[in-house]
This record gives C-alpha cells, structure tokens and sequence, in this order.
C-alpha cells in the first residue's frame, strides 16, 4: 500500500500550512474569549460556538436546506443561461456589443440596496433568491466562457476550416472544448459567491433559511449562533467547491496535472 | 511540361493585409507526385499562400488552377498540416488523427477502422488511447502528419512540420518523411527555412525574397531517391545548399 501513503502523504504536505494557521486563529480566538473578559455576547469563544453549533443542529440543518436548494437553482439557472447567451454572442458578434454593456452595469448594482427590492417585488419564495444568485453569478460565467472560445488555436481553426467544417463544426471541435479549463476556473469563482447572494437574499427576507437564522441570531443577540451558522454557510461553499474541482477532474482527464506520473 | 498537367499552378498571386504588402508576385507550379519546397525568410508571407490555397483569405491578384481548371473558392483539394501541430489535447490520439474524416461526416468508429492499419507505419502503435500531452514532440508531428495524409486529398500542404523540434529529432522526422516518401504517391508543397531540410526533402525548391514576397530562385534538386542523410555530404547537395544559402542571404 506504499501509493496510497504516498497520497496521502502529498495530500497532507498540500494541506498542512493553512490547516496550521486556521488552528492557530482559533486557539488565540479561545484564549482571548476566555481570558480577556470579554462577554460571551459580544465575542463568544469557538468551543461555545461549536457547542451551539451541536445543541442546535436540527435548527440550523432545517435552514441549511432552503440555502442549499436556492443557491443549487439559483446556480443552475445562472450557468444554464450564461451557457446559451455565450454562444448566441459567439455566433452573433454586433450581439456580444449589445449585451456586455448591460451586463457590466448589472455588476456594478449594489447587493445590499437591490436584494431588499427583488425581495419586495417578488416575495419571501424562492424566485427573489434565484435571481439575486443569478444575478451575482450570470456574469463571471458568461466572461468565462467567451473568454475561452477566444481562447482557441488559431491553426486549430483553420485546420478545421481547411477539412470543410464550417462555423458550427468549428465551434463544436474547437471552440466548445477549449472553453472547458474556462469553464471550470468560472464555475468554481462563482459558487462561493452563490452561496453569499443566498445569504444576501434571505437576509432581505425570508420565510427560512440561513441568512434569515443569521438575523434573527442578531437580533437577539446570540452572536454565538450567528458564527455557528456562518460556519454552516461556509462548510456548505467549501463542499459545493470540492465538487466542482472533483467535476473538473473526471470531465477533462487530458489535462495534466501536478504530480501525477506521465 | 504543360499547365494543364500541372497538379497546382500559382501564376502572379498577390495579397496586401490592409498597409502590408505581403506577397507580391507569386508564381509556383507542383507537379503530380512532386514534392516542392518553398523556401524564404520567416515573416516573407509562406504561410499566406497556404491561407489562400485552403480559402482562409482572398488573393488580391493573380490566377490559381489545380488540375488544369481554376481553383473553387473552398477547396477540397488539399490537406493542411499546419505550422504548430494544432492537436487538440481534449482528444485522444486515435480522435486527433481522424478529425479530418469526423469533418467529413464519417462515423467515428468508420474514422477509427480507416485509420487504424497506419498506427504501425507512423511509429504510433500503442498510443491510439494516449493523450497528446503524454507524446513527445516528434511523435506528435507524426500525429499531425497522419491526420493530414489520411484525408486522402489531392496534395499535402506541410507548413515548416519541422519547425518546433530539436536538431536530432528533426533530422530522424525528415529521414522518415523521405521513407514513406517513396512509399505513397504524394504530391506536396512544403514551407521551410530550414535549407538542409529542403535539398533533403525536395524534387525542386522556391526562394522567396522578404516582404512583398516574390520568387527569386527556383532551384531543381537532382539527387537519387530513396536519400539518406549521408546523401547531403555528397558534392551535389553540398552545391545546392550554397547555393540556395546565397539565394537567401543575398537578397
Ligand atoms: N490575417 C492576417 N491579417 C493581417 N496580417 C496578416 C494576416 N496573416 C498574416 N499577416 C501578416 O503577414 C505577414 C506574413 O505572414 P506569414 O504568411 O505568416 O509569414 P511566414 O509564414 O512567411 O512567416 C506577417 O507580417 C503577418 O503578420
Ligand atoms: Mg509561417
């Protein structure tokens, strides 16, 4: 069993410096909640937090799940439309002029002044939610995947053009499949930020949910379950992450990566 | 021999991008089962003539015939090979070598059957399931090159195929190329700056002169087939290769 020590070996060489410093912040942060005489309220110690985090398991799973499912809809609906509009704005480039311009300025409206509306004019449902994720998310992958259908070889466009393909072919054997790294680098910067406009969303209002929880932890000033839901927020993002760099390891097996053998 | 036995016959082409001048007055004629070189400064415009044979720009003058008869707008008559290797990493080595016949509307298991008796001959057996990235540099080219013959058009178009590898490697890949030079009935126009590579290769060589491209020299290279590398030594191709060494540097 000397390979598979030896990945683990070299997952833990990866890991071990952030793992290090991440302990090290939260033995301080124990140290200082205990001993500085600061009040729980104001600054809970991390062991108080994860007892919370125990104790009200059942609470927060319950509002993990609506945050989960707008985020994976929200996500879903944002790739699936960044998908079609990149491609009708490769094909069709006086379009690509049109658009960009009203995607760009939709970037630079600010989430804590838009949120509250979307939820205004649309309720405490789901579609506010989907729309704020979309919204935040459309972008960064549309960038993405135009980005990588310039990215093309141009021998390999003419090689293809030279075989008699013509402007659908190329874009299927060419285009397509140099976006995919493209894709992927787009995919996995903006599912952190789904999970943030979720958030966002359901802070603007919401029936339940963990921005909700969040609030309401505020308001009643349990900064200690605040924190335990921030943590199930961020755990929810890393795993969302891990699956996005597994998805990308099983859908580009050409890609050669560090330490593998040849 | 006449023009109309002339498998391609390029008769005062010309081609100016925008304030550039790049070819100026291009005229070159390839027999069939020829192998003609052309040979020029980098820069001089080569690769242009290929954009305009394979239809990927408009000669602004001049005539071009294949076969006798003018040339249609997007030919099927040649296979490209094209300056960098262009394999796609996203496709195993079987799939980069038959893109061409996926082009051409063939199944991917038909490509596959047609391909797959000449893995053997190119030195590929064994990597029909390899990525590229996994295939050195002159295996990659004998990719390339076999993408190109199996087309099975009228002639190949080899831009500088050579151009990328180190001294040995592109000396191995010219002495195969001479190989299964004369065991397959090629007609083939091919762009070098690398003299020695063309006096190997070539039955008659074109210098071009820099920016705006014209034909300087055209230069026959007499010498016995099947060569071998020692063959370069001899006085013949030792007059030849100063020759065009002067052709090029003197103009
Ligand atoms: N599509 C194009 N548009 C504008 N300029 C081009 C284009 N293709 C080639 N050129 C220019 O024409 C010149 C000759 O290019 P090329 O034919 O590739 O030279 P060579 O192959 O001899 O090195 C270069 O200066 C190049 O920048
Ligand atoms: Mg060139």
């Amino acid at each position: 069993m000397s390979a598979s020590t030896t990945a683990l070996q070299r997952w833990w060489h990866a890991v071990w410096p952030a793992s290090t410093l991440i302990a090290a912040i939260v033995l301080a942060w124990e140290v200082y909640a205990r001993f500085s005489g600061v009040k729980p309220t104001t600054l809970p110690s991390p062991s108080r937090v994860v007892e919370q985090l125990i104790s009200n398991a059942p609470a927060l799973a319950d509002n993990a799940l609506p945050t989960i499912i707008a985020t994976a809809s929200g996500f879903a609906l944002s790739v699936t439309s960044a998908f079609v509009f990149s491609i009708l704005v490769d094909f069709v480039r006086p379009l690509r002029r049109a658009l960009f311009p009203v995607f760009i300025i939709s970037q630079t409206l600010p989430l804590v002044a838009i949120a509250p509306l979307v939820v205004l004019w649309f309720g405490f449902g789901l579609l506010p939610k989907i729309l704020l994720i979309a919204l935040v998310t459309f972008f960064p992958m549309m960038v993405s995947l135009v980005q990588g259908y310039d990215s093309t070889d141009k021998d390999m466009e003419w090689l293809l053009r030279s075989m008699g393909a013509g402007r659908r072919k190329v874009f299927l054997l060419a285009r397509l499949p140099s976006a995919i790294p493209y894709f992927f680098t787009g995919l996995r910067i903006s599912i952190t930020y789904a999970v943030v406009g979720a958030i966002f969303a359901e802070y603007s209002g919401a029936a339940k949910g963990l921005g909700i929880y969040m609030l309401s932890a505020k308001n009643n000033f349990r900064p200690d379950l605040v924190l335990a839901a921030v943590f199930c927020s961020a755990f929810i993002t890393l795993v969302l992450f891990g699956m996005t760099v597994v998805l990308e390891r099983v859908s580009t097996p050409w890609v050669r990566r560090e330490g593998e053998a040849q | 021999m006449s023009a109309e036995t002339k498998r391609l016959a390029l008769r005062g082409v010309g081609k100016q991008f925008g304030d550039l001048n790049v070819l100026g007055d291009v005229s070159i004629d390839v027999a069939p089962g020829e192998f003609v070189s052309i040979l020029g400064p980098s820069g001089a415009g080569k690769s242009t003539i290929f954009q305009i044979l394979t239809g990927g720009t408009k000669a602004d003058t001049g005539v071009i015939a294949f076969d006798g008869s003018e040339l249609a707008d997007a030919s099927d008559k040649f296979a490209l090979m094209p300056q960098k290797d262009a394999l796609m990493p996203w496709r195993r080595i079987v799939d980069n070598a038959t893109l061409g016949l996926e082009v051409q509307g063939l199944s991917r298991k038909t490509a596959r059957e047609k391909v797959a008796p000449l893995f053997e001959e190119f030195g590929l057996a064994g990597f029909e399931q390899h990525y590229p990235h996994q295939l050195s540099g002159g295996m990659r080219q004998r990719v390339a090159l076999l993408r190109t013959v199996i087309q099975q058009r009228q002639m190949l178009l080899l831009d500088e195929p050579f151009g990328a590898l180190d001294a040995l490697t592109r000396t191995a890949m010219q002495q195969w190329l001479e190989r299964m030079w004369g065991q397959h009935n090629w007609t083939a126009l091919l762009i070098t700056h690398d003299v020695r590579e063309a006096v190997f290769l070539s039955d008659r060589i074109y210098v071009l002169s820099a920016r705006p491209a014209r034909v300087t020299h055209e230069i026959r290279v007499p010498l016995a087939r099947p060569r071998r590398v020692a063959d370069l030594a001899s006085p013949e191709a030792t007059r030849i290769e100063a020759e065009l060494l002067e052709a090029l540097l003197g103009t």
